[in-house]
């Protein structure tokens, strides 16, 4: 009973990596349409940062210096995407879908080398967080507090979104423009700058999914690679551009994940990607996509 | 399309001249450029069959890696399990069903949907198979890939024969003919009435739908026809390379082919061509310039896609037909 209960709180706890990465890139899918490949690099970002930062931050207290570490990879990932946003994805709206798809297949390639330029070709261990945060006692079994730590950060970041998106002003205009662009352009909304907004936001999360994921993994180049392709899996099954989507997607891929793992170790993966795609093969439009 | 007829029906000279300059090819370039150019053309097969789907059914498939994996690896396998069928006449015919096999069924799963939803969902699947050929590794090698060793070719044993021996002698002959043949099959797929459907579908689904036509259907058999083309590419580069491993289905791979296809041109019909030959040299020496590759591959990409739209072709193409115009301005 204990062990069932353990797997269900390590579903939760890849399902909080998911809802991170794939909420960050269903809003920039739902708001600008574009699909942004560019997004496992962004987590990449995060991740080496928040591991340089945790490995050169000794003098501060762990505690403080993990906070430190995941603002900075935060902060760093969602400057980029306004980076990259203004400067290669803005004349690209307009353009058709290949074309989107493959500029920022482009700027993949090109933050990839870059990362490979700052910190280098090595593994970057930040396992303090992790180790510090120690083990608490659950039922029969031990549990790593780290592990309830990042579900908890992903449940505040997952409200956090959800009060922006519904109750503010920023967020009233943000959904209006993924409904109606045209419309929203027409009622005088600044389409630009929360094109901008949006993007930096998403980005910030991936870097914030980067940063939490590198007490348990160390930092490596293509290490975004994974986290990418199942937040798309998690986006399109959940639905294009909902976030109530991304949330179940999440939790249905990270629960899959996790008793995958355990009871078929060997094709854990493709056994994922299959009831994904059987799932689509019912529900064309996904689980909450409007058609 | 104007542009091409400045010199009138160029293609009628140009397609043999290129056709005779690969056959004397052996003769004149040293043996490793020689292997460039081959990789070069086995990309360009299955380039072919990938701007299919996208010029001409208006699919962009993120997810094609798998299909020219799944010719790679057919070819792989049937040489590490089925070594007494290991023959280029069986194996080419075999990965041709393998790809069929696969193409049918991502394709029936892929078509329900279009736009950005269809390339999703190819990249996943593709990803279904690159785990696969992963986690499988009792029966696929998992990241080592297979080997894969001389075939015997119409009756002529590999024994003995050196593989560089190999592939600027008789291989070559045998590559420079098949992908010969697949332009010509392919400029006749989307000349014939089944290659007008699929284009009339792109403009306008709705209008192609009352017309008669089975829109769901047309894309699934675009895909397929797209998979055998791509496969063939695989099964062939398979040879040139000597080795197989799961990195072609991971869809990094994939992107490359779209980037070389847009590199070239997707507007036009040979455009791919021109692209994989040419991705294939850019690669080379960008990865033998600086470990920073992706850079520089990231770099031109975005500026090609910003500056030349219709890739290296097209602009060509565009430059001709400005040149046509200026000097019927000066005749009249």
């Amino acid at each position: 009973m204990g062990n069932w209960l353990v797997y269900i709180l390590n579903g939760l706890y890849f399902a909080s990596f998911l809802f991170l990465t794939s909420l960050g890139l269903s809003i920039i899918l739902g708001v600008m349409g574009i699909l942004n490949l560019a997004h496992g690099s962004l987590f990449a970002l995060g991740a080496f940062v928040s591991a340089w930062l945790i490995g050169t931050l000794t003098g501060l207290p762990p505690g403080i210096a993990f906070l430190v570490a995941l603002l900075a990879a935060m902060l760093v990932a969602g400057l980029m995407g306004i980076l990259i946003e203004t400067s290669i994805i803005r004349p690209m709206y307009t353009r058709a879908l290949e074309y989107q798809l493959l500029i920022t297949f482009g700027t993949l390639l090109v933050i990839e080398d870059l990362i490979k330029m700052i910190w280098g070709g090595t593994a970057y261990y930040a396992s303090k967080p992790f180790t510090i945060m120690g083990n608490m006692h659950f039922l029969t079994n031990q549990y790593p507090v780290y592990f309830l730590f990042v579900i908890a950060v992903s449940f505040l970041a997952g409200i956090a979104i959800w009060l922006i998106m519904g109750k503010t002003r920023v967020g009233i205009m943000l959904r209006a423009i993924s409904m109606d662009r045209d419309m929203a352009r027409a009622m005088g909304i600044r389409i630009g700058r929360l094109n901008t907004l949006a993007f930096g936001m998403g980005a910030a999360l991936a870097g914030l999914a980067g940063a939490l994921i590198v007490p348990t993994t160390p930092a490596l180049l293509g290490i975004g690679m994974e986290p990418l392709i199942i937040a798309f899996i998690v986006v399109v099954l959940g639905g294009l551009g909902s976030l109530k989507g991304a949330l179940i997607g999440s939790l249905i891929v990270g629960e899959i994940r996790s008793f995958g793992i355990v009871l078929f170790p060997e094709v854990e993966l493709p056994l994922l990607f299959t009831i994904a795609v059987l799932i689509l093969v019912v529900k064309p439009e996904g689980l909450f996509g409007s058609k | 399309m104007e542009a091409t007829n400045i010199i009138k029906r160029p293609k009628s000279y140009i397609y043999p001249a290129v056709f005779i300059l690969l056959i004397v090819l052996p003769k004149v370039l040293p043996t490793y450029q020689l292997l460039l150019i081959q990789s070069g053309i086995t990309f360009a097969i299955m380039c072919l069959g990938f701007n299919l789907l996208l010029r001409y059914t208006g699919l962009l498939s993120f997810g094609h890696g798998a299909l020219f994996a799944a010719g790679a690896y057919s070819v792989a396998m049937m040489g590490k399990y089925l070594p007494s069928l290991y023959r280029v006449e069986i194996l080419i015919p075999a990965a041709i069903c393998v790809s069929i096999l696969v193409s049918a069924l991502f394709g029936f799963i892929c078509v329900r949907h279009t736009r950005i939803f269809f390339s999703i969902l190819a990249l996943a699947l593709s990803m279904v198979l690159y785990a696969l050929l992963v986690k499988l590794y009792n029966f696929t090698g998992g990241s080592d890939g297979i080997r894969v060793p001389i075939p015997w070719m119409f009756g002529i044993a590999p024994t003995g024969v050196r593989r560089m021996a190999f592939l600027t002698g008789n291989y070559h002959y045998f590559l420079v003919c098949i992908f010969a043949l697949a332009t010509l099959v392919m400029s006749a797929i989307v000349n014939s009435p089944f290659g007008r459907a699929l284009q009339s579908i792109r403009d306008n689904e709705v209008r192609a739908e009352m017309i008669g036509i089975r829109v769901r259907r047309y894309r699934w058999y675009a895909f397929i026809v797209s998979g055998i083309f791509t496969g063939i590419g695989g099964a062939m580069w398979s040879f040139v390379n000597g080795h197989v491993t799961p990195e072609s289905a991971e869809w990094v791979f994939s992107g490359e082919i779209v980037y070389m296809t847009l590199l070239g041109g997707f507007t036009v019909f040979e455009g791919p061509i021109v692209g994989a030959v040419l991705f294939t040299y850019l690669k080379l020496y960008a990865v033998s310039l600086t470990q920073y590759w992706m850079l520089i591959i990231g770099a031109t990409l975005i500026v090609i896609v910003r500056l030349l739209p219709d890739g290296i072709t097209g602009a060509i193409l565009k430059l001709f037909a400005a040149m046509k115009r200026e000097r019927n301005k000066g005749a009249s």
